[in-house]
């Protein structure tokens, strides 16, 4: 019994389908969420915890930047590169984005071969994936030390109101340390895949639980809400 | 006695259960259980995704201003956001009960918003009010 409830369960015949079934399903005495594992429910619940966290922080960016005096500095002009002899606004920004929609097709697809149990189509996704994050860390580490070497503190910096760059860092830092965290966690998943750890449904070391490809589909969960993070703070810190 | 005859009980809804686990893994060998939909609908929405996200950059990158450059930004943030949940995270094809409780106590923030929009308002005006002048 707890065993089927770790994989994905079918819904059970007697489920009502559209809006009346959420009231069923929430007042059935039982479990709420029908069809969908614990692990699955989890990770969406902590999910929702970590969309009220940004959502804080972009809440504090808001409210410094509108009760400021002091006009902001344009990110337009701050994230500009030169490349060759052009001046591009903004436009490493715009390559990062586009590296993490990247990463998140790749893990789409990866959840996909995953239940198809193409372990080798899988890890290999898998791994493009955590590519595609570590170069969003690795370019998000450069745009730091560009603006740290130009003068940007957490309390200060050369182009306007003193609380850029405390949410600057605080916000990119966060976010950057979620993608860090969803890289190593890639790694790990996709070397249980490449090692058939799923098809074997051989016991995990740290829980002694059995492994099911289920575990690839709530990576990818984590990771597409990173990406989805990304969203909203390039609309609002560097585009707005 | 009764104690008895609830364990035998129980025992037959244990084997019964494990008759449903049984066919619950078999049907799912059969059609791959989880989540399965076609690879080129996501091919097809990390297109969109492209698209969506070279259009903001394009905002920026004319120097749209004001109302329009807010509201284009807001538009492509929601479509975006959208597609990755909808597809990307398979919110499409989950039941509504996790649909409700996941997505509805994010638009919560909203009030809290509102909320820090008349405050920032009022600590604008008192800090133009009090300090502006001595500057």
């Amino acid at each position: 019994m707890a065993e089927t409830t770790l994989m994905q369960p079918k819904a059970a015949p007697g489920t009502i389908p559209g809006l009346r079934g959420i009231a069923a399903d929430w007042a059935s005495d039982q479990r709420a969420f029908k069809n969908v594992s614990w692990g699955k429910a989890m990770m969406w619940i902590f999910l929702l915890s970590d969309t009220f966290i940004f959502s804080c922080f972009l809440l504090s960016y808001m409210t410094a930047r509108m009760s400021t005096t002091v006009p902001w500095p344009n990110p337009s002009e701050v994230f500009a590169l030169n490349i060759g002899s052009k001046h591009i606004p903004l436009i490493l920004i715009a390559i990062m984005t586009f590296v993490l929609i990247s990463s998140s097709g790749t893990m789409a697809m990866a959840v996909n071969f995953g239940y198809r149990h193409d372990r080798v189509r899988t890890a290999a996704l898998m791994l493009a994936t955590a590519a595609f994050g570590a170069t969003f860390v690795g370019m998000q580490a450069f745009e730091w030390t560009k603006l740290i070497m130009e003068g940007v503190r957490p309390w200060g910096n050369p182009w306007g109101a003193p609380q850029f760059g405390a949410c600057f860092f605080m916000i990119t830092g966060f976010h950057g340390t979620h993608v860090t965290i969803g890289v190593i966690f890639l790694i790990a998943i996709a070397r249980k895949v490449l090692r058939g750890d799923f098809d074997r449904e051989r016991r995990g070391f740290f829980t002694s639980r059995k492994g099911y490809y289920e575990i690839v589909e709530i990576t990818g969960l984590y990771w597409h809400f990173v990406d989805l993070v990304w969203v909203f703070i390039f609309a609002f810190f560097y585009l707005w | 006695m009764t104690n008895a005859a609830v364990h035998v009980e129980g025992q037959a809804a244990q084997h019964a259960l494990h008759a449903y686990a049984h066919e619950a893994v078999a049907s799912g060998a059969t059609h791959a259980a989880g989540q399965q939909h076609p690879i080129k609908l996501y091919l097809v929405v990390w297109g969109w995704l492209f698209v969506l996200s070279t259009c903001s950059y394009l905002v920026d990158y004319f120097g749209i201003h004001g109302h329009l450059r807010w509201s284009l930004i807001l538009l492509f943030m929601v479509l975006k956001a959208g597609l990755i949940v909808a597809v990307f995270m398979h919110m499409a094809w989950e039941r509504l009960a996790l649909a409700y409780a996941i997505l509805l106590p994010p638009v919560l923030v909203l009030v809290f918003v509102a909320i820090m929009v008349f405050e920032s308002g009022y600590t604008h005006l008192l800090r133009s009010i009090f300090f502006a002048a001595t500057a």
